[in-house]
């Protein structure tokens, strides 16, 4: 009896804990994060319902602590466990010095609490498995006025012709990624690479030749192209000769860097969102 | 009489570890010199200056700068190949340099292994190593799994390790130590988790702790009222994972600490955040705090501010003064006097940063809420790897121009932790543009770009080395590259097997100076011929 009352009371607490925190806290539990864990996802869904039934009452949803209960995201004894061998005793015995009451969960509920509390460490220090909240905060009709007008985007895209059904390809954050930044980030922050960026070049050579093309590689010592017959074309760049005029395709998404406000690219998003 | 034995002793002691043959031990004198015929710590010497006085390759014979040798460098322990970030040193004719597990001493004068010391695996970030650290004939470097290795100069053999951090809290040990007189300086990485920063000193002959200075503050120090209470303080991060720079005369070691974490997720951690992002001097024998200066308070960009910390003896308004120089990840310049921290001068380097209200009083970019992370998104530039990074700059007391890479990004800057508690980075962000990138040379005593120069391609972002021979040397994509540092012209280059992955250093050897680079795997080694 003393031990239902524990855990009932325990379980009361938790829903104050839970009422109090806003907004609703989502503990991790991506594929991306259980798969990168190494832990049975069986297991990590079978944990986290256990852990939320008897330790976020005091530990909170996210296992991030309570008043009076620690972090165990943070915790070391979590951070260096292996298989339970650390955390296991401590949810066998509990630490009635320090308030924690001995649970008598199952030795398989035990282990399933330290799969899912694994998942939860690996979560937090793996940025690529966050998930992005919703991004669809702006107005469509205000991103439509601007693609129209102010944006300038209408004079190289049209919502029947390119952009047709892209809302369909993408979900919300690749959606605005791609608008903003139409080519395939090759690293964080986006360098410059020729390689993939379909940047075009026209080489006017001192005799007056011209030949114009797919840049295959730039740098200051040397331009190679593709031309419209994929022939190759290599050119040794001494200075301002031969004359090399780049054109980029997404140069009017380069020049609107500095002129959006982060109102007109949610607005943005959001037009564009609409176009299934 | 005692005063006499003691420095006898002590001689003596020191002459039994001198082994013949190579490898002799390194002569600290040489620390505080220009190098010339070595390269004795990271930067050349302590000032970070990144300046060579040699003169015999210049402005007017460089065009005939050509191949003396190359030389690759193999690994059984190398996840994803040998790639070279550390800075070679040379002693006494050997260069000795390090890649995540590994460590190698090659003959200086034909690029030929002497001895490869090999880590056993583990699973510690293998990102990079960014050299070794020498103290008489002993080698410091850093293992993935946060230990700190010594090895014998001469022989490659492990003398002892010590642990610096627990391997399992996602650590990223990849400084390189700094020796200053008997203690060796290790500094540490990594943010993936909100684990403590901070920079210890070490017994070079023991490896036995000495002192260990955390860069965040703990109940009842000071700063601890920057941050809502001592957990968050606690786990609030503060890298250091570039080597800092000494001033022996006031027997100072500058350091840039790292950004706060949680990185993105600022809500849990509202204040200044000191020590973050903060140039930092400390005395190297106690490891107290001297003074400090924020460059970017409440950092929510993840825009470390561990960038090389320059010492240079400049002037400000006619009068001599010892400044300290950075170019901060954060796109600022900042020119700070080092012997009390007293703000002189901050220029944005870059001319799209969006992200403050201005500066305070004390010249410090006050951020701008608006701009932090959101769950929609905001676009901030730079993006996070910054306006420049961990690629040293040069400081050239000839030109009194200060060499630096540089990039103009922009990301888009998402919260995706909206716990009341988040954790690790709390968010990301995404590339939204770019700009390009520049090598900048940059007037220290205004702030102003003397010149610059736009790359067509590549990150600008790229390591820099000036020489009294009128020379600067750096990178762009696969191209190693001398410019005339007065004007910005370009008088030689190379191209290479892969994009230089450190930075270049200089030195004579038999009466011939010598230019060195790492290209991934590959050493190179150029020179008159």
């Amino acid at each position: 009896m003393m031990r239902r009352k524990c855990v009932l009371a325990l379980l009361a607490a938790g829903a104050i804990c839970l009422y109090a925190q806003e907004p609703a806290a989502t503990p991790a539990n991506p594929a991306a994060a259980v798969a990168g864990s190494k832990e049975d996802p069986a297991a990590v869904a079978r944990g986290g319902k256990a852990f939320a039934t008897y330790c976020a009452g005091c530990h909170g949803a996210t296992a991030r602590g309570g008043p009076g209960a620690p972090d165990l995201v943070r915790s070391l004894l979590v951070l260096d466990d292996e298989k339970g061998i650390l955390i296991a005793p401590v949810i066998r015995d509990g630490r009635p010095d320090k308030g924690m009451p001995k649970l008598n969960l199952t030795e398989p509920q035990i282990a399933d609490i330290v799969a899912w509390l694994h998942v939860q460490t690996y979560a937090a220090g793996h940025r690529t498995t966050y998930e992005f909240k919703d991004v669809l905060s702006g107005d469509p009709a205000k991103g439509k006025a601007y693609f129209n007008g102010a944006g300038g985007c209408s004079s190289c895209h049209s919502p029947t012709g390119d952009l047709a059904g892209f809302a369909g390809k993408h979900d919300p954050i690749s959606l605005q990624s791609q608008w903003l930044l139409p080519r395939s980030p090759r690293r964080r922050g986006g360098a410059k690479d020729s390689a993939s960026t379909g940047l075009t070049a026209t080489v006017t050579l001192p005799s007056g030749e011209t030949v114009s093309g797919k840049i295959e590689h730039i740098d200051d010592f040397t331009v190679s192209l593709r031309d419209s017959h994929n022939q190759y074309h290599s050119f040794t760049r001494n200075g301002d000769t031969p004359k090399v005029e780049v054109r980029d395709p997404i140069q009017a998404h380069t020049d609107l860097l500095r002129k959006y406000t982060d109102a007109d690219i949610h607005n943005v998003t959001a037009y564009l969102a609409t176009l299934k | 009489m005692k005063i006499f034995r003691l420095p006898l002793l002590l001689a003596f002691a020191a002459c039994a570890f001198v082994p013949s043959g190579f490898g002799q031990g390194l002569d600290p004198s040489l620390l505080k010199k220009l190098p010339t015929t070595s390269w004795p710590t990271y930067n050349g010497d302590y000032s970070g200056r990144r300046f060579s006085p040699l003169t015999q390759i210049d402005s007017s014979n460089v065009h005939q700068l050509s191949l003396a040798w190359a030389s690759r460098f193999t690994s059984s322990n190398a996840a994803t190949g040998v790639v070279i970030k550390a800075m070679p040193l040379l002693v006494n004719g050997i260069l000795y340099f390090s890649s995540p597990n590994n460590v190698w001493a090659v003959d200086v004068r034909s690029g030929r292994e002497l001895w490869q010391y090999t880590y056993p695996h583990n699973t510690g970030s293998t990102i990079g190593n960014r050299g070794v650290g020498m103290y008489e004939n002993w080698l410091f470097v850093e293992m993935p799994d946060s230990h700190l290795v010594s090895l014998d100069a001469s022989t490659g053999k492990e003398r002892w390790k010590v642990q610096i951090a627990d391997p399992k809290l996602d650590y990223t040990s990849t400084a390189a130590p700094i020796v200053v007189g008997n203690h060796v300086l290790v500094g540490i990485g990594g943010d993936h988790l909100d684990n403590p920063g901070f920079l210890e000193s070490r017994d070079p002959e023991t490896g036995a702790l000495q002192w260990k200075w955390f860069t965040t503050p703990r109940k009842g120090e000071p700063g601890i009222e920057t941050w809502p209470d001592e957990y968050a303080s606690a786990h609030g991060t503060g890298q250091t994972w570039i080597p800092g720079t000494y001033d022996p005369e006031l027997n100072l070691y500058y350091l840039g600490t790292g950004n706060p974490n949680p990185v993105m997720a600022e809500k849990s951690r509202k204040g200044d955040n000191l020590y973050t992002c903060t140039i930092v001097a400390l005395n190297p024998d106690t490891g107290k705090l001297v003074w400090y200066y924020q460059v970017s308070p409440h950092d929510v960009h993840d825009w470390d501010a561990t960038e090389t910390t320059v010492l240079v003896d400049g002037e400000v308004d006619g009068k001599p003064r010892k400044l300290l120089l950075q170019a901060s990840r954060n796109g600022f310049f900042f020119v700070l006097d080092r012997t009390n921290g007293q703000h002189i001068l901050t220029k944005p380097f870059i001319d799209t940063l969006n992200w403050t209200k201005g500066l305070n009083a004390k010249g410090q970019p006050i951020p701008d809420p608006a701009k932090f992370p959101s769950t929609d998104g905001v676009l901030v530039s730079p993006a996070s790897n910054g306006g420049t990074n961990w690629p040293p700059p040069s400081f050239n007391p000839e030109t009194g121009l200060f060499y630096v890479g540089t990039n103009k990004t922009f990301s888009m800057y998402y919260l995706t932790d909206t716990d009341p508690r988040p954790q690790g980075w709390g968010g990301v962000d995404r590339p939204a543009g770019n700009e390009g990138g520049a090598l900048l040379a940059i007037d220290y005593k205004t702030g102003k770009t003397a010149w610059r120069h736009d790359w067509p391609s590549g990150s600008g972002v790229v390591a820099m080395l000036s020489t009294a021979g009128k020379l600067l040397f750096t990178s762009n994509g696969n191209n190693f590259i001398a410019f005339d540092p007065t004007n910005g012209k370009i008088l030689w280059h190379a191209g290479l097997t892969a994009a230089p992955s450190n930075g270049p250093i200089t030195y004579m050897v038999d009466g011939k100076q010598y230019v060195l680079i790492a290209a991934a795997d590959t050493l190179y080694a150029f020179t008159l011929n």
